[in-house]
């Protein structure tokens, strides 16, 4: 791959410290993935637990408002980012409602 | 420059444990934690004891095990505390996971370790077999030879691990019993903020800063771990030159010196006996006799062990016609099982110019070592050296049954 632009020995930190905070969201680890959570927005009651469980912060709330078949509206919807949700289940498990499908990923 | 003459001193009683705990005083360590084994535990004891008198302003954290102690002060050191912690033998073996964590993760820890044979059967006596097999931890290793030295190579052991081109944890050695538990007068000055001053804390370096967040203990795969070890191959060169500076650096301030490898009646001697630790006491007793006698013999003894130098050995040493290693730990299996022996062998090999050198064992468990047994294995090597054949494995010297003519 691209190693020579890989940063040689002194240009590392010692000790292999990560100087900058937050840079998780610059490595992809959607790849790890088995299992795929798919959020039915049908059932899904906007509780947020999915949001606040996820231990990869792949959840994000986004501005799509929704009406559901039964006439119930929402100002807002929820969004997997597959780039970093590494298919642990947690939202699955925790998600009141059943509104989060595990689906097998499949290619 | 002469400082020295402007401190006072106090002349103490300290068996190397206490000087230890004066030297760890004197350097305002922030955290201690540790767990009591023998020979170790007087060191402790006596930094609670300044804690309780309140002496010493430091958390002392009490654990439940030699892996929890050493886990405790990497803990303490990445949050940007001096840190200290002591062991021996099963202590220091049941470190090891974590040896090699405090030196990756680049903490400036000190460790004094009163050294002491290793199980099985138990011996609470002393030899070096639990610090030799510390040697790849990359950690400094300074092996010291008396209670003043203890005192004073704990000090500088802190201004060399918290140097910013090095960042290694740093281990201070000494023979379990035969120096932890024997006393000393120790020079201690009077007012210790000088020690301070000369090892003042580096609180310039990473550490966990809730205002700066950073992670520590990361995960380095196959395209980047093997950068992160050859920082440590760098910064343990850099330790060299760094250990050399420091003792002369304190010589000026404190008057004492110890240089990395003691030397003693090298001229025109053409046996030189190289040892470490408080032994080279009774060898050089034993060596100054014999030279009264006319035996052409000197005798060194080997201070920084890690990093080895090499360079120092071949220039102060080469002179001699043998070189005998004598050794206090066994690396079982090995040609040459001395672990310095084959350090020494490393260092001439392929020099055309080379002294022979033999490889002697003793002291293993604590078994007696008198200026006797120096005086015997000096014959022994004479003799080999007329003969001209140099035994090429070690020689285990007092084991009963055998014998070597």
């Amino acid at each position: 791959m691209a190693e020579e632009k890989l940063p040689a020995w002194n240009e590392l930190p010692p000790g292999a410290v990560v100087i900058e905070p937050g840079n998780m969201a610059e490595r992809y680890t959607g790849d790890w993935r088995v299992f795929r959570p798919v959020i039915n927005q049908e059932k899904c009651i906007r509780c947020l637990l999915c949001w606040v469980y996820c231990p990869d912060d792949a959840f994000s709330i986004v501005e799509e408002p929704y009406v559901t078949q039964k006439g119930r509206k929402y100002k807002f919807s929820l969004k997997i980012d597959y780039n970093h949700c590494k298919g642990c289940g947690i939202c699955v498990e925790e998600c009141p409602v059943k509104a989060i499908d595990f689906v097998e990923e499949v290619k | 420059m002469s400082i020295q003459k402007e401190i006072k001193w106090k002349r103490l009683p300290l068996s190397t444990n206490y000087a230890v705990a004066y030297a760890v005083k004197d350097l305002d360590v922030d955290v201690v934690a540790a767990y009591p084994i023998t020979p170790q535990t007087t060191v402790v004891e006596k930094i609670s004891e300044f804690i309780a008198n309140g002496e010493l302003d430091a958390e002392m954290i009490h654990v439940e095990s030699e892996h929890s102690a050493l886990s405790a002060t990497v803990g303490a050191s990445a949050a940007g505390a001096r840190a200290f912690t002591a062991t021996a033998s099963q202590g220091l073996e049941l470190m090891h996971e974590i040896l090699h964590i405090a030196s990756g993760l680049r903490m400036p820890v000190v460790m004094s370790v009163a050294t002491r044979a290793l199980s099985a059967p138990i011996s609470i006596w002393n030899d070096y077999s639990d610090l030799m097999n510390a040697r790849d931890a990359s950690w400094v290793t300074l092996i010291v030879a008396s209670a003043q030295e203890a005192y004073d190579t704990i000090v500088q052991a802190y201004k060399i691990a918290e140097s910013p081109d090095v960042m290694l944890p740093v281990m201070v050695a000494y023979d379990g019993y035969i120096m932890s538990h024997t006393y000393e007068p120790v020079l201690v000055p009077e007012d210790p903020s000088i020690v301070l001053e000369f090892a003042p804390k580096n609180y310039n370096r990473l550490r966990l800063d809730p205002d700066r967040p950073m992670t520590f203990g990361t995960i380095a795969n196959p395209d980047w771990y093997y950068e992160f070890k050859y920082q440590q191959v760098v910064a343990m060169k850099n330790a060299y030159r760094k250990a050399i500076e420091v003792d002369k650096e304190f010589g000026k301030v404190f008057g004492r010196s110890y240089g990395i490898l003691e030397t003693c009646c090298l001229d025109d001697a053409d046996v030189v006996v190289l040892t470490y630790g408080g032994l080279y006491g009774t060898f050089l007793e034993a060596i100054r006799k014999m030279r009264e006698n006319g035996v052409k013999v000197g005798a060194a003894r080997l201070r920084l062990w890690r990093p080895f130098p090499a360079e120092d050995v071949v220039r102060e040493l080469g002179g001699a016609k043998m070189l005998v290693v004598v050794d206090r730990a066994i690396s079982y299996g090995a040609q040459i099982s001395g672990p310095v022996a084959m350090e020494v062998m490393n260092a001439f090999y392929g020099d055309p110019d080379a002294p022979s050198i033999m490889s002697v064992v003793v002291g293993i468990g604590q078994r007696t070592v008198t200026s006797y047994t120096v005086r015997e294995i000096v014959d022994y090597a004479f003799r080999v050296l007329e003969r001209g054949r140099v035994p090429r494995e070690t020689l285990y010297w007092g084991v009963r049954g055998v014998k070597y003519e």
